[in-house]
């Protein structure tokens, strides 16, 4: 009880003396000193005294509340008049400083006061005296100036955008106080970043119209740069900010406008592709990388070019065709596309992994767009057939693999793969690439086994080994006839009475490796009887278990032509030579007369006497002399016939095949598919018909791309045949029958 | 007892064919009747009545032998071969039916129809319908022209329009010479599933035969 008591009006009065010489302080009067450690202590003892009086003195509370009051009616006196009465950046530069003076003056008026912090605040559960301050200060002065305060600070962002200087740190010291006051994000960031749309949607706006694509893509790189900038490490605006500003950058100049962008009449995306512009395509990569998906924009377009620039080929290639008087049927003239495609994927595939940094959603487009490139056809020519030209173009003898190196070949097999993969049919291209790979086998037109092999072995590392399973069938069937051939030639060494007396080779093939054909009946001439008659005899004295059928329309013969003026060697098949061999008996022999000795029929028998008596070299005559077969002629041997060469080769142009390989294709894929759906219900029990139908397409889609049609077709085969039966509760379910 | 009830119960004992059996009495009475019946119509050298037997019967129960309702009867008596009923077959038919006599036969046929809906059944004797078709051992597909007889006959009371197009759609189309119980089977739901007003509602995606698909395509060409 030694102490006075100090009411609290004397109290407070004392107090104040000391509050306006802070005020003073701050104001910047002169001659007022900062406060001295004694004056700190004092003005805290008076304060811990009259907290800690006994009741009815304590004034805790009361003190408290004045604390309050006095901060309160400072701002409202003092601080609010002093910025409302300026503006733009003068309004900004006295908001700092009231700021900062405010900072100091809660802090010192928080330590005179400090007991209350350390006893009171926590003991009646209000805020801290500093928080106290922090509120009084929000709510008073920021929510009354802030939108002013804010409309300078966006102005003033605004005016740097459009390149005029402004005072960077004074911007960031008042964006700093929302940071501080915690009312950054909301109202400030929200407005700047509205602000920032609606700056740049103006700006894309007037670019989109008149500037080309790279000059634009070149201001929006700039701008991104510029607003990073200022959300950056040395920038004002708080680093949080920049994910948020960019995206909104990237929305108004990047992603709004993008269609209109990319597809430019004379500077967009396919323009800079078809110019190689390789550094405007990268900065087209940078810009839209970092937009979700952006890329996807760039994709489309890209994916589109790439299948516009290949369906031009097409039609130049169809134009060609059409233009030429040129055979049309043999796809040797359509077949040069595939090449012009090879080119068209290395060239894309270079941007892909160039420009656009191999990234994922570029190589799916450029592997959509080849899809549909590689399914087109040519004059109605499938692409599997043409490919299998192409190649047949490359591997057969005065083909290209005289003029080109290995190297080269292999490169370009490499890259047939390559395309393959993108087919839909990849079953045709195998059956059409076995009808070619036939003909060069067994006419020795195979330029080099090892290109073939080669090729073979790319093939089934691509699709696995049963897709080359028959290929590879014929390749050993050859190796294996050269040997049975040898034993064959030493069989006739030791039984020289079963000589035929015709020099013969037999290939002998395995049935299921070689392409069907149409076996067609012939009677051959004596001679040529005989020698099958003893091969058969040979063969059968070799293995017990094996049927032989002979192939004749596969056969060639080497045939002399005694001439009137020199003996010719002719190089025919042994159709043609069983044809003309009938010409050693008769002098003429008319159409009707031939195909009953030959027991051919009409159209086969028209086209080997075509090659004999309308082509290039015409060993019979014809009367009349028209360039058509007709049933009326009359043929006779044209002995009158010469050639400087000693020996010539008299082709037989081959059947449409074309036909009976898509017919061919067609039966395997019957099968295939019935194996599927056998195979996945056997393992399923029961399924629903799309279900199934999904399953099926996905199992096969390695070989080809089945018809949902022929799916159901083969289900209600395979129903009818007792393997599956039809849910009696779910008619849309089937049922395995084991 | 039996007898009464029995009667008033024919109509829901249509489908019960393995009706609780009479007492014997009564029940070798019926079945003489039933006999007697029989041998009316039947042939006395096969032991059955023959095509000729059913047209008189059909006469008699002044019902037209195309009618659905003749068909139904050997539906009820399971009737194996097209034509003939054997004594067995008729023993079971009108047990099924519970008569014995030609008044209460004919009552029983005339509503048979009606009675077949109602309990349900309509689906057991449609699929019935198709096998009776069925001549030979291991025939398993019917012939376009008799289908479309049969359709008009089986459906075409239900789906009077429907039947007539898709009758014309299979005499015109040359994908298919015959149907099989599946394709047959599927007629049925398709009539009640789909409307033709709009076809909208038909998914070709899902489990229909192929022969539908077509029609449906044939339809909307049409249309």
């Amino acid at each position: 009880m030694g102490k006075e008591i100090i009411e609290l009006a004397q109290g407070w009065k004392q107090l104040q003396e000391v509050i306006t010489k802070l005020k003073n302080i701050l104001e910047g009067i002169p001659n007022e000193k900062p406060f001295t450690s004694e004056e700190y202590v004092k003005q805290y003892t008076k304060i811990y005294d009259m907290c800690t009086q006994p009741p009815p003195y304590e004034y805790a509370e009361e003190l408290y509340d004045k604390y309050r009051e006095t901060i309160q009616e400072y701002l409202n006196a003092t601080v609010l008049p002093s910025l409302r009465a300026r503006y733009d950046e003068f309004l900004l530069r006295e908001f700092v400083r009231r700021w900062s003076n405010h900072k100091v003056m809660s802090q010192w008026l928080s330590r005179f006061f400090e007991y209350l912090d350390r006893y009171y605040t926590t003991k009646a559960s209000v805020p801290k005296l500093k928080g106290v301050a922090l509120t009084c200060f929000r709510d008073l002065v920021f929510n009354q100036a802030s939108s002013r305060v804010t409309d300078t600070i966006i102005s003033l962002i605004h005016k740097e955008r459009d390149g005029e200087q402004i005072d960077q740190s004074l911007l960031k010291n008042a964006i700093h106080i929302y940071i501080e006051i915690g009312v950054y994000e909301e109202p400030f960031e929200v407005h700047m970043l509205d602000d920032a749309s609606s700056y740049y949607r103006r700006k894309a706006a007037s670019w989109i119209e008149v500037d080309s694509c790279p000059s634009y893509m070149l201001k929006a790189e700039e701008s991104l740069k510029r607003e990073r900038n200022r959300a950056g490490e040395a920038g004002y605006l708080h680093c949080g900010t920049l994910r948020k500003l960019e995206e909104r950058v990237q929305q108004e100049l990047l992603v709004t406008h993008a269609a209109q962008l990319l597809e430019k009449e004379n500077s967009g995306c396919a323009v800079l592709l078809r110019a190689d512009k390789v550094e405007d395509l990268s900065r087209m990569y940078r810009l839209y990388h970092g937009i979700s998906e952006g890329l996807q924009l760039v994709a489309n377009v890209f994916k589109k070019h790439v299948i516009g620039e290949g369906t031009t080929l097409v039609q130049h290639a169809e134009e060609a065709c059409n233009s030429q008087a040129a055979d049309k049927s043999s796809g040797q003239e359509q077949a040069i596309i595939v090449g012009k495609f090879i080119e068209l994927h290395d060239r894309y595939m270079g941007y892909v992994k160039g420009c656009f940094m191999n990234n994922n959603v570029l190589h799916k487009a450029l592997k959509e767009a080849f899809e549909v490139l590689c399914n087109k056809s040519v004059t109605g020519i499938s692409s599997a057939e043409l490919i299998s030209t192409f190649c047949d173009n490359i591997l057969k003898k005065g083909g290209g693999s005289e003029k080109l190196s290995d190297e080269v070949i292999d490169e370009t097999l490499e890259k047939v793969v390559y395309l393959l993969v993108y087919h839909r049919d990849k079953d045709l291209f195998a059956e059409f690439y076995r009808k070619r790979l036939t003909r060069r086998l067994l006419y020795d037109r195979s330029a080099n086994e090892h290109h073939e092999k080669n090729f073979l072995g790319k093939l089934k590392h691509q699709f696995g080994a049963h897709y080359t399973l028959k290929m590879e069938g014929m390749m050993t069937d050859l190796d294996i006839a050269k040997d049975t051939q040898r034993s064959f030639e030493e069989y006739l060494h030791e039984n020289p009475l079963s000589k035929p007396g015709i020099d013969l080779s037999v290939s002998v093939l395995t049935t299921g490796f070689w392409p069907t054909y149409r076996s067609c009946s012939i009677k051959l001439p004596s001679e040529m009887v005989k020698c099958v008659e003893v091969f058969n005899g040979y063969y059968s004295s070799k293995t017990q278990h094996r049927k032989l059928s002979w192939v004749f329309s596969l056969g060639t013969c080497n045939i002399h032509g005694n001439f009137q003026k020199k003996t010719v060697e002719l190089i025919v098949s042994t159709y043609q030579a069983a044809t003309l061999l009938l010409f050693n008996n008769s002098e003429r022999l008319s159409f009707l007369e031939i195909m009953t000795q030959l027991d051919l029929d009409r159209e086969d028998l028209t086209r080997i006497l075509h090659s004999l008596s309308c082509a290039k070299y015409k060993i019979l005559s014809k009367e009349p002399n028209t360039k058509t077969i007709s049933q009326n002629d009359m043929f006779e041997f044209n002995s009158r016939f010469t050639n400087p060469m000693r020996r010539i080769k008299i082709p037989l142009p081959p059947t449409d095949d074309r036909r009976k390989v898509v017919e061919d294709v067609d039966k395997e894929r019957k099968y295939a598919i019935d194996a599927a759906i056998v195979r996945i219900m056997k393992s399923r029990k029961v399924l629903g018909h799309q279900q199934l139908v999904l399953e099926c397409v996905e199992m096969l889609s390695r070989t080809f791309k089945p018809n949902p049609r022929v799916i159901k077709m083969r289900i209600e085969n395979l129903i009818n045949q007792d393997y599956l039966e039809r849910d009696s509760d779910d008619s849309n379910k089937y049922r395995y029958l084991a | 007892m039996p007898r009464p009830s029995k009667r008033k119960a024919a109509p829901s004992a249509v489908v019960d064919l393995s009706a609780t059996p009479a007492p014997k009495k009564s029940r070798t009475k019926q079945t003489n009747k039933a006999d007697r019946l029989f041998d009316k119509y039947a042939n006395k050298s096969i032991d059955s009545i023959d095509p000729a037997g059913i047209e008189l019967l059909c006469s008699d129960l002044r019902v037209p032998h195309t009618d659905i309702k003749i068909l139904m009867l050997a539906w009820t008596m399971r009737s194996e071969k097209q034509g003939y009923f054997s004594k067995d077959e008729w023993r079971r038919g009108l047990k099924c039916l519970g008569v014995d006599t030609l008044p209460k036969l004919k009552k029983a046929v005339i509503g048979l129809d009606k009675e077949v809906m109602k309990s349900g059944c309509f689906e057991d004797f449609y699929k019935f319908a198709f096998q009776y078709c069925l001549m030979e051992a291991k025939q398993r597909s019917v012939d376009i022209e008799t289908i479309c007889e049969l359709l008009n006959i089986v459906l075409g009371p239900q789906f009077p329009t429907q039947v007539n197009l898709l009758m014309e759609y299979l005499k015109t189309q040359s994908d298919y010479r015959a149907i099989n119980l599946d394709q047959w089977g599927s007629f049925y739901r398709f009539f009640r599933e789909v409307r033709f007003s709009d076809l909208k509602s038909y998914d070709s995606s899902q489990a229909w035969p192929v022969v539908l698909d077509s029609f449906v395509d044939w339809l909307r060409e049409r249309k």
